[in-house]
């Protein structure tokens, strides 16, 4: 409990202070001006999301190969802090996409393979919602989970080579791209503020969780009395 | 070879019950046609804009088919319980599966073969110059919907509200396909020989990456 609460507070803590640095430390872009800070909050999240999504498929695996159900727990709980974090990129993007290309949304490749990857968890947890029988439902969403988390790589490499002009990627892209190095120092800080975040979200739901499936067991333990 | 031997035999029976009626491939191929037509009744293309378009339309129908017709795949063997003993029957699980898929893979190529004229017609494009290069993107296409259609149908028929559970499980997985697909059977039709061979082999991936998955974890697919 104790050690949840740290968490909890630490990442509030950087969360708070991500937001800070994003305002008043990094420098303002000279093209996007004042909208292009929701870059720090926007790309950050995405990677969080990714992150999670990560989590999600090897707890996956882990399910069915160990049969253990904290390992479906935490997938359910990493599913849903991702879908929850591409969620705000989904929004945020379109928020800094519309005074700065025009338009609030466009085919291109990391748009429409975020939004493929967002349909993809939630058809995973809807799967979830129609199996009734806990181990049933546990391993038919990770056998579920594991394609969908193999299918992303193909969607994105699918829509980036037949459907858009493929801008080169700021961070890690190749020669000409990168970024003034304060930028830099407050973007990977926001993306360690949201790693936390998300620690912290998937434990308390992984504990929310646990209980849930403690008080289905007593439940039908009452029943069969 | 018990694989090979098992999966033939499997094969056989389910080509066989499906000749018997013939169900599945008369009620794919009306409702291809009725897609097509409506898409038209829709968007009412100039001749241009539906060789531009109709190839995108062809390949939406032929995913919406294909998550209908894959639905009995399992479910068939829900009603008389006989996918148990099919798993006692043969020594590897994955011997049912690619029974099964091949078989849709088939179901689902000759409903294209007897779609194609009545696409090339209400669709005004030139199907006969590049007709090797359509079949080989029609099979490897199919192939991937049938890999993944097959696998997914698995999970739906265990799941409440199976009919809708499908489609919505099986569409988004299949967006790299539809992109492929579709981008190759245009540059087929404007003959745009760049296109061709890296959306094949696209193609050829993606069937080759769902038919491990599912080797790795058909098993687990079908466990009581």
């Amino acid at each position: 409990m104790t050690k949840r609460i740290i968490l909890g507070a630490v990442a509030i803590l950087l969360v708070i202070a991500a937001a800070y640095a994003a305002f008043f430390i990094a420098p303002e872009e000279r093209t996007m001006g004042l909208i292009q800070r929701i870059f720090y909050f926007h790309a950050a999240t995405a990677w969080a999301g990714e992150m999670t999504f990560f989590v999600c498929f090897l707890a996956n695996l882990l399910y069915v190969w160990k049969r253990d159900p904290r390992y479906d727990w935490l997938g359910v709980s990493s599913a849903e802090v991702g879908l929850a974090c591409i969620t705000v990129v989904l929004i945020t993007g379109p928020i800094w996409a519309h005074p700065v290309w025009g338009i609030w949304w466009t085919w291109d490749a990391r748009l429409t393979s975020t939004f493929v990857l967002w349909l993809l968890y939630v058809s995973y947890l809807l799967l979830r919602t129609l199996v009734d029988e806990p181990d049933r439902r546990a391993l038919l969403s990770a056998l579920f989970g594991i394609f969908a988390f193999i299918d992303v790589p193909l969607v994105f490499f699918s829509i980036r080579w037949w459907r858009t002009q493929h801008p080169q990627p700021v961070i890690m892209g190749g020669s000409g791209s990168g970024l003034d190095p304060t930028m830099s120092k407050v973007f990977f800080f926001s993306v360690l503020a949201m790693h936390m975040l998300a620690a912290f979200l998937i434990v308390e739901r992984y504990v929310l969780e646990k209980m849930k499936a403690e008080v289905d067991f007593l439940a039908r333990e009452v029943e069969a009395q | 070879m018990s694989l090979l031997s098992n999966t033939a035999v499997l094969l056989s029976k389910e080509l066989r019950t499906e000749f018997r009626s013939r169900e599945l491939l008369t009620t794919t191929v009306v409702f291809i046609l009725v897609v097509l037509i409506l898409f038209s009744f829709a968007i009412s293309p100039t001749t241009d804009e539906s060789r531009e378009f109709g190839p995108g339309l062809l390949w939406l129908a032929i995913l919406f088919a294909a998550s209908l017709m894959l639905q009995p795949c399992f479910l068939r063997e829900q009603s008389n319980d006989t996918l148990s003993s099919l798993r006692l029957a043969v020594s590897d699980p994955f011997s049912i599966f690619l029974a099964k898929l091949i078989a849709n893979t088939v179901f689902l190529l000759l409903t294209e073969l007897i779609m194609l004229p009545f696409f090339a017609i209400f669709y005004n494009v030139p199907i006969l110059p590049e007709f090797h290069w359509l079949i080989l993107v029609l099979f490897l296409g199919s192939l991937g919907v049938s890999v993944a259609g097959t696998a997914l149908s698995a999970i739906s028929a265990q799941a409440r509200m199976r009919e809708l559970l499908l489609p919505l499980l099986l569409l988004p997985l299949l967006t790299p396909v539809l992109v492929v697909s579709a981008t190759v059977t245009v540059s087929l039709f404007e003959r745009e020989p760049i296109v061709k061979g890296k959306g094949i082999a696209f193609l050829a991936v993606f069937d080759v990456v769902f038919l491990t998955a599912l080797w790795l974890f058909g098993e687990y697919l079908l466990e009581e």
